[in-house]
């Protein structure tokens, strides 16, 4: 055997080889059963970016199917209570490029809203306490119901099934509390590099 | 006084400015009072912390020094009737904020009396226990008057496990233009001194206690060091010997963190406080506001103000009751809104501007300027940076400020905390010395809230998606709870069909009496009986519905009458409605099998009243 090696280096070499990647392969294998990881971490990473308004939006029941969705290969420009800032990021994690958000399933809000039941008015059916992704509408049968605001993630779920219509979707307002000072205007360049348009027409 | 300065060593402050001072116009007066105000709108928030609650109703009379609206939980700060009067409203007023905004106030309509409540005096206080001297700063509403407002008795009450070892008393006061901590150590040295000996046995005897004061306050330190001379109140035994520190005059000397720094030359860590090294910084204001809650069971009513500015005739310090509207105050001041460019509320460097004037006076007002165009310009227009280092070298905490307005630009959250944006105290001292006059601060402020949005969002998203998570793991565990009874029912369905199958093929007696249906010969007892139970069950109900043969009878009897009346109205012969068309074919056979229909009704009828009589009587 060892005569045979020494005598034919070609035939040694593929010995060698084929012992190693036999080896390398033993260890691979064995570390894939071994570190096994359960689920898939992109999906976290991909769901820890999504607002988690579980609205439904993007045609998905929720945030998470959503983000198996785009690990299977669908848009990442289909959650608009996210926005062009999770497209982004989402972009950036998925080293893609960040497009604009799809206007087929809806727009980009303003401001933050918030499910307000009119007390009076509601009747006590719980539709909107089954349609409710966050359990954050309180109330029983023939009970009047309300929104934890705090727990509301604006939705808008329970408007919808509301017979009375009496849910609105009240923005958030700004107080002395949660108020932050607004970043400057942008910088202007020097003179040179100023786009004034009055001077460009004259 | 410089030859006591040279045994105490002081520490450098890194960075820092020298701006003008200007301190010396509001200096010139002494310490002023200003007529009762007809209306004082009194906020609930004057402080960090939780918004106070009204303990009081509109219309209610209150005196001087009532409690008008309670503390609500730890931190916050009881708040109380600057002077006598009725509560006119509880509503939204404009507060001194640099966001313009309004919030919760209390009015009070002022009657002139300025009837004060019953105090509680208490001569030897420091027999008494030191919680109980902190229950009597808390009830006091007392919060620091140096700038941010943090409610004092939550900064006395330190972990136990903290040893203090220094008690700083910060009558730095480095901003330009403010006044009012000069004034007050001037005028109430004395108050200072005893509320410096008061803090001390609150925190356990300090090794040191040391007054920091700017060298640019000659006659405070003068009156401060000859208070401590001639101090003849409350003082235990243990206590150090309070030391009066004129320190540089540099702006900010006078930041806690700061002047901590330059009299112990401990720096505090990133995200810890000044217990945590063992330091308490106090402002003199604060202290002397403590010793009166203490000592007269005084609450925190009033406060000394600086009013300054080229706007104003008079430019002077006073001691203003908080709730008194700014416009009211500067209106006593001779303003000139021609002159005034914009009211600034603090000094020069780290006041806001007041976007409504009528916005009322609170804790934390130190300062009220208003500056002409000359004293405060509006800010040239911005340029691009030119990289020239100016703001490192001004900076007081040695952060990058180049660094941190570029990412500040970009947003870019991750690395403004990896340069600790946080640890910025907002001295300004960076856009002071910007020679491209880039609004540094703002930016920092601005990327700070983001960061503070951004953090409240991610919690936020994080609690949805455990509730959702949740709310799918109870529904599915419902759904798997109905469908697990659903095959319970089933399969106890088919169980008794089974039973009953077997039974009727394995019938050995003729009659269903129940011991036939208690000793099932096929299936074994113990595993059959609940099955057995349930047929039984629904049998003794049937039996239970089934009337009494009498009323069996009768109902039979009904039913062949009814048969017989439809027999005879089916009988009756045809009478056309209209006498053009005559009764067809059709309707005559249509008739006749209504006939048919109804006798056999009657016959049925009848053979079931026989058959029931006949099964009546052989029973």
């Amino acid at each position: 055997m060892f005569e045979l090696i020494t005598q034919h280096p070609i035939i040694a070499a593929l010995v060698a080889l084929v012992g190693l990647s036999l080896l390398f392969g033993a260890i691979l294998g064995f570390a894939a059963v071994r570190f096994k990881v359960e689920g898939n971490p992109i999906v976290d990473q991909i769901d820890t970016i999504l607002p988690q308004t579980q609205c439904g939006q993007c045609g998905y029941p929720g945030c998470r199917p959503y983000a198996q969705a785009i690990v299977d290969g669908d848009a990442i420009n289909k959650c608009p209570p996210g926005g062009q800032s999770t497209i982004n990021a989402l972009a950036d994690l998925l080293d893609v490029e960040a497009p604009a958000l799809d206007a087929e399933h809806g727009t980009e809000a303003e401001v933050k809203k918030v499910a307000f039941i009119r007390e009076a008015e509601c009747i006590g059916c719980t539709k909107c306490i089954q349609a409710c992704p966050m359990d954050a509408i309180l109330g029983a049968a023939k009970q009047m119901h309300t929104v934890i605001a705090d727990e509301c993630t604006g939705c808008d779920l329970c408007v919808e099934p509301c017979p009375v219509d009496c849910i609105d979707m009240i923005p958030v307002t700004t107080s002395v509390n949660n108020w932050a000072w607004d970043m400057p205007a942008p910088l202007q360049l020097i003179a040179t590099d100023r786009h004034d348009t009055s001077t460009e027409a004259a | 006084m410089s030859s006591l300065n040279n045994f105490i060593k002081l520490w450098e402050l890194p960075g820092g400015i020298h701006p003008p001072e200007n301190k010396q116009q509001s200096m010139q007066l002494p310490l002023g009072q200003v007529p009762l105000p007809p209306q004082l709108f009194i906020p609930l928030n004057q402080h960090i912390g939780a918004p106070a609650k009204p303990s009081v109703k509109p219309g209610e009379q209150v005196l001087k020094g009532q409690l008008i609206a309670a503390a609500d939980g730890t931190f916050s700060a009881n708040v109380h009737a600057s002077s006598s009067g009725t509560v006119s409203a509880i509503t939204q007023h404009v507060l001194p904020h640099p966001s313009g905004m309004s919030g919760d106030v209390i009015v009070i309509d002022t009657d002139g009396k300025d009837e004060w409540i019953a105090l509680e005096q208490c001569e030897e206080y420091l027999a008494l226990d030191r919680l109980a001297l902190l229950e009597k700063i808390r009830t006091a509403g007392v919060a620091g008057l140096g700038g941010a407002g943090f409610p004092t008795a939550v900064k006395l009450n330190t972990k136990s496990n903290l040893v203090i070892d220094t008690l700083v008393i910060n009558g730095a006061e480095c901003e330009p233009y403010i006044t009012a901590d000069d004034m007050l150590m001037q005028v109430r040295a004395d108050e200072i001194i005893a509320g410096t000996f008061l803090l001390s046995y609150i925190l356990h005897h300090p090794k040191r206690l040391v007054i920091g004061v700017e060298d640019n306050k000659p006659k405070a330190i003068a009156a401060l060091r000859n208070a401590v001379k001639n101090y003849s109140g409350n003082k235990s035994a243990q206590d150090a010997e309070v030391e009066i520190v004129s320190v540089p005059t540099k702006y900010p000397s006078g930041g806690a963190k700061q002047l901590i720094q330059i009299l112990t030359g401990r720096e505090i860590p990133n995200g810890h406080h000044s217990a945590d090294i063992g330091a308490i910084c106090v402002n003199v204001a604060t202290t002397a506001v403590a010793y009166r809650a203490v000592r007269f069971g005084e609450p925190l009513l009033s406060r000394i103000t600086t009013l300054v500015g080229e706007a104003l005739d008079t430019q002077r310090n006073v001691d203003v009751l908080l709730g008194t509207p700014i416009n009211y105050l500067l209106a006593q001041h001779g303003y000139n809104p021609n002159k005034a460019l914009r009211i600034v509320m603090g000094g020069s460097l780290m006041g806001f501007t007041l976007t409504y004037l009528n916005a009322p006076v609170v804790k934390t007002t130190n300062c009220i300027l208003a500056a002409s165009k000359k004293e405060l310009p509006p800010p040239a227009p911005a340029q691009a940076c030119i990289r020239c280092g100016l703001c490192s070298e001004a900076c007081p905490v040695s952060l990058l400020p180049q660094q941190l307005f570029w990412y500040a630009q970009a947003e870019d959250i991750d690395r403004l905390q990896a340069h600790n944006l946080f640890d910025c105290i907002e001295c300004g001292a960076c856009s002071y010395v910007c020679p491209s006059k880039i609004p540094l601060v703002q930016y920092y402020r601005a990327a700070k809230g983001t960061i503070r949005q951004h953090t409240i969002e991610k919690e936020k998203a994080d609690r949805s998606r455990q509730r959702f998570e949740f709310r799918k793991e109870r529904i599915a565990k419902e759904e798997a709870e109905k469908e697990a009874k659903r095959a319970a029912r089933k399969k106890a369905a088919e169980e008794a069909k089974a039973l009953l199958a077997s039974r009727a093929s394995a019938q050995s007696t003729p009659d269903n009496s129940s011991a036939a249906i208690l000793t099932p010969t096929t299936i074994s007892a113990p595993i059959m009986q609940p099955q057995i139970d349930v047929v039984a069950a629904a049998m003794a109900k049937a039996n239970q519905v089934q009337a009494t043969p009498a009323e069996q009878r009768i109902k039979l009897e009904r039913v062949l009458q009814a048969a017989r009346n439809s027999l005879a109205s089916a009988q009756a012969p045809l009478v056309p409605k209209n006498i053009d068309f005559p009764i067809t074919e059709e309707q005559l056979v249509r008739q006749q099998s209504r006939i048919k229909q109804a006798e056999l009704k009657l016959t049925e009828a009848e053979k079931k009243l026989a058959d029931f009589d006949k099964e009546n009587t052989s029973a």
